[in-house]
């Protein structure tokens, strides 16, 4: 248990010791070596760089150099990273026999590793972290403390400002106080639908009852969105203290956190930051000496996606099948166990301590009209810079795809990116200047989404990609209503036949008559957006759906029933490596000579196309 | 469905101690079942009918209730997966990347399909969703070692060395 007074005694003198993580010319003796510890780089083995720097430093004797393990820096493509601080450097793709030189050459002899720094998209060595692109366009306020802190230590979050939006709510403001600050700083669902969230909460204290939850939604399920788990995993305290406030302002004493089983070092840190703020007495009874008190579990998905929609989620906390309930009654008034319950999202809690600090005004002054503050997205697919961006609202799609996330590699050109997951839509190329912000981004046929981002080139078939999606909905739809457990097998089905060039004219009409069927007869959201990719992709490119049907043809190359493979003889200069690629034996020529494809045993698979080194064969 | 009587033959009569354990750590309401379910498949790597059986009575939910949710949860599963088991990430980020052809290559050199397991029950091929190492895309797991920026080379390469592995 710790009192008030040492919490802030604990603040201060960790906030000076850690001064050296934002400010570059903190004057110390100390460096710090921060390793991330997120899942990408976890996966590319940085626990075995962070044991190898601690050993090396151990053997060598050299002092006041610690070694941290941190949150997601945002740039994954350059994993594993290693930044030193204060004067942050910037090492990319860092291995553990790299340790050595690390510590040799940086460390010790003062200079820089120069074949491990980081590579700018035009090719420039960058020295430091904020000379990136990548970041230059940044504004970080969910993922403030990602990268800076370890997640793992609480003083490390209290140095930061950690828990003193907590005090500050406790100490000197009404829970109505509380809720007028998230309703003025124009907050809304991060989750992807945009609700304003004061309103939400509002309703959640009007809603009368002896007993009220307070849940967190981190069941992350788009597929290629990773906002949340990096968020929990970089800075796990941040929603816990701000689930407490959210408590406090409508009356409730226990929260659960929903989260992914797939997330093992999410649920893990999430659980070692409970036991430390139990610890702390941050959690518990009498919070910081007044009469609040507020407990907090874990709860694990186990894999559905509709568990994300909050109805669903509900059923699965209570151990049932995740199937949604009919709205009304919303759970602000009949949630778990049919008690009054406030659910948001990750990065909706992740903006309130802030909120609650810097002020509702300074909050507002960010973002568009309707749409305030920024907004996190995991950037991915065919682009440069692959990673988590946070961006202020309003940011143009061009603007994250080129210049955050250097363009399209290879040499190719963007073709359409997807926001939303399977609710969403595509963007073309005629749309990269829409400002992002949750109005816009429906106008134009896609959604604002809980925050995956997949960037495609001009080798990605539409089609193809709606059918990727459709399966994903078919296979996650729950089966309570008809129109969505019936009627995306359809549209799949369609779908398949199209890409296997059996495709018929009147496809495309059945498509759409079948997707606004779905769209308004269904009982949730998943049902309710699940034709969207079908949509979108029908209304931007509709050419390729023709081509599939009319022609048999697949324009990006990408379907493999239509595909054609074929030598140009006057490109093919006979190197036979193509030949050699081939699994089924399937080309046949002379060294020097043009070689030619037999079609009847070409299995369309590819791997010639891609081997190719004169670009002679075409798909 | 199959009937309610064990059907392993390790002579436990339907009980062991991990499940002795499970249900004292548990109390006996209905709230719990998925949390039970969770530490099952994590301990026995699915859910065995006798784990069912237990549950259904300790919490007192029917058995058709117990594998409705089983069933209902991508993560249970009610054969045991292979000693090795490949997933490989079909989520968008890799799906672009090319992992449907990592997935192909894998189901030839194994001979078998997504969620089945090879007679030798060396090993079990899935496609799972985004695991969320996106910056690595396309990306394939065998059990809890990860590969990135992986290759339909890499693939056959990794099932030859476990493949020779014990």
């Amino acid at each position: 248990m710790k009192t008030l007074e040492e919490i802030n005694k604990i603040r201060e003198q960790k906030r000076k010791e850690l001064d050296l993580r934002v400010n570059l010319k903190a004057g110390t003796k100390e460096k710090h070596i921060l390793v991330c510890r997120g899942t990408g780089c976890t996966s590319s083995k940085s626990p075995k760089i962070i044991e190898n720097f601690k050993n090396i430093l151990k053997e060598k004797n050299v002092e006041n150099v610690r070694v941290i393990q941190t949150g997601c820096f945002g740039l994954c493509a350059k994993g594993p990273i290693v930044i030193i601080r204060p004067e942050d450097t910037f090492y990319a793709m860092v291995t553990p026999d790299d340790c050595e030189e690390i510590i040799n050459t940086h460390i010790i002899e003062g200079k820089k590793v120069e074949r491990l720094l980081c590579k700018d998209v035009d090719g420039t060595l960058v020295d430091r972290l904020d000379e990136l692109n990548f970041y230059k366009k940044q504004e970080r306020i969910a993922l403030k403390n990602c990268g800076v802190i370890d997640p793992e230590n609480i003083d490390e979050y209290i140095a930061f400002d950690g828990y003193k939006a907590l005090e500050k709510v406790l100490t000197s403001m009404t829970p109505d106080e509380v809720i007028q600050e998230v309703t003025d700083s124009g907050l809304r669902g991060r989750g992807g639908a945009g609700f304003p969230t004061g309103k939400k909460w509002m309703f959640a204290k009007m809603a009368k009852g002896d007993q009220k939850y307070v849940v967190c939604n981190a069941d992350e399920g788009d597929p290629g969105a990773f906002m949340d788990r990096s968020i929990l995993e970089g800075d796990p305290h941040c929603i816990i203290e701000a689930m407490m406030i959210a408590g406090y302002a409508i009356g409730a004493n226990k929260g659960y956190i929903y989260v992914r089983a797939e997330y093992p070092i999410a649920v893990q840190r999430f659980q070692k930051a409970i036991e430390q703020a139990k610890e702390y007495g941050i959690l518990g009874t009498n919070i910081f000496g007044t009469d609040f008190e507020f407990d907090l579990a874990i709860r694990l998905g186990a894999g559905a996606f509709v568990c994300g929609e909050e109805t669903a989620l509900l059923e699965s906390i209570e151990g049932r099948r995740g199937q949604p309930r009919l709205k009304p009654p919303f759970p602000a008034n009949a949630g778990l166990w049919q008690k009054p319950t406030l659910i948001n999202n990750v990065e909706t809690y992740a903006n309130i301590t802030k909120i609650i600090l810097n002020g509702a005004k300074w909050y507002s002054s960010i973002g568009t009209e309707t749409s305030k503050g920024t907004k996190v997205f995991a950037l991915g697919g065919n682009v440069v810079n692959i990673g988590l961006v946070e961006v202020p609202m309003g940011t143009t799609l061009r603007e994250i795809v080129f210049d955050i996330g250097g363009g399209i590699p290879d040499g190719k050109e963007f073709k359409a990116a997807q926001t939303g997951g399977p609710s969403g839509g595509c963007i073309p190329a005629e749309h990269l200047d829409t400002p992002i912000d949750y109005e816009s981004l429906s106008a134009i046929g896609s959604m604002m989404g809980s925050g995956g981002l997949i960037v495609m080139d001009n080798t990605k078939c539409m089609v193809n990609l709606a059918k990727f999606y459709l399966g994903f909905t078919v296979d996650e739809s729950c089966g309570k209503c008809t129109p969505c457990r019936i009627g995306t097998q359809r549209m799949l089905e369609i779908l398949e036949r199209i890409t296997e060039g059996n495709g018929e004219t009147e496809d495309i009409s059945k498509l759409e008559k079948l997707a606004h069927t779905i769209k308004n007869a269904s009982v949730c959201g998943l049902g309710q957006t699940a034709p969207n990719p079908v949509l979108s992709t029908l209304k931007y490119f509709k050419d390729e759906y023709v081509a599939h049907i009319e022609d048999k043809k697949c324009p990006a190359g990408e379907c493999k029933a239509l595909a054609n493979v074929e030598i140009n003889p006057e490109l093919c200069k006979g190197c036979g490596i193509c030949k050699r690629q081939c699994p089924v034996n399937a080309i046949s020529g002379e060294v020097k000579q043009p070689h030619k494809i037999n079609p009847e045993i070409c299995i369309k698979c590819g791997a010639c196309v891609d081997k190719c080194p004169f670009k002679a064969i075409s798909k | 469905m199959e009937d309610n009587k064990c059907q392993c033959e390790c002579g436990c009569n339907g009980r062991d101690e991990f499940l002795d354990k499970l249900c004292e750590k548990y109390e006996p309401i209905k709230d719990n079942l998925i949390q039970m379910l969770n530490e099952i498949q994590e301990h026995y790597g699915y859910i065995p009918m006798k784990a069912q059986k237990v549950l259904s009575e300790y919490l007192n939910v029917a058995m058709a209730e117990v594998y409705g949710v089983i069933t209902f949860y991508s993560r249970f599963t009610l054969k045991p997966k292979g000693k090795y088991n490949i997933a490989i990430c079909l989520g968008t980020a890799c799906f672009v990347k090319g992992s449907e052809k990592l997935l192909d290559t894998a189901k030839e050199a194994l001979k078998i399909k997504e969620g089945e397991t090879t007679e030798d029950g060396k090993f079990s091929l899935e496609a799972t969703r985004c695991i969320g190492a996106c910056g690595l895309a396309p990306v394939f797991t065998v059990n809890d070692e990860v590969y990135g920026k992986a290759t339909p080379e890499l693939m056959k390469k990794v099932i030859e060395e476990y493949r020779n592995k014990e």
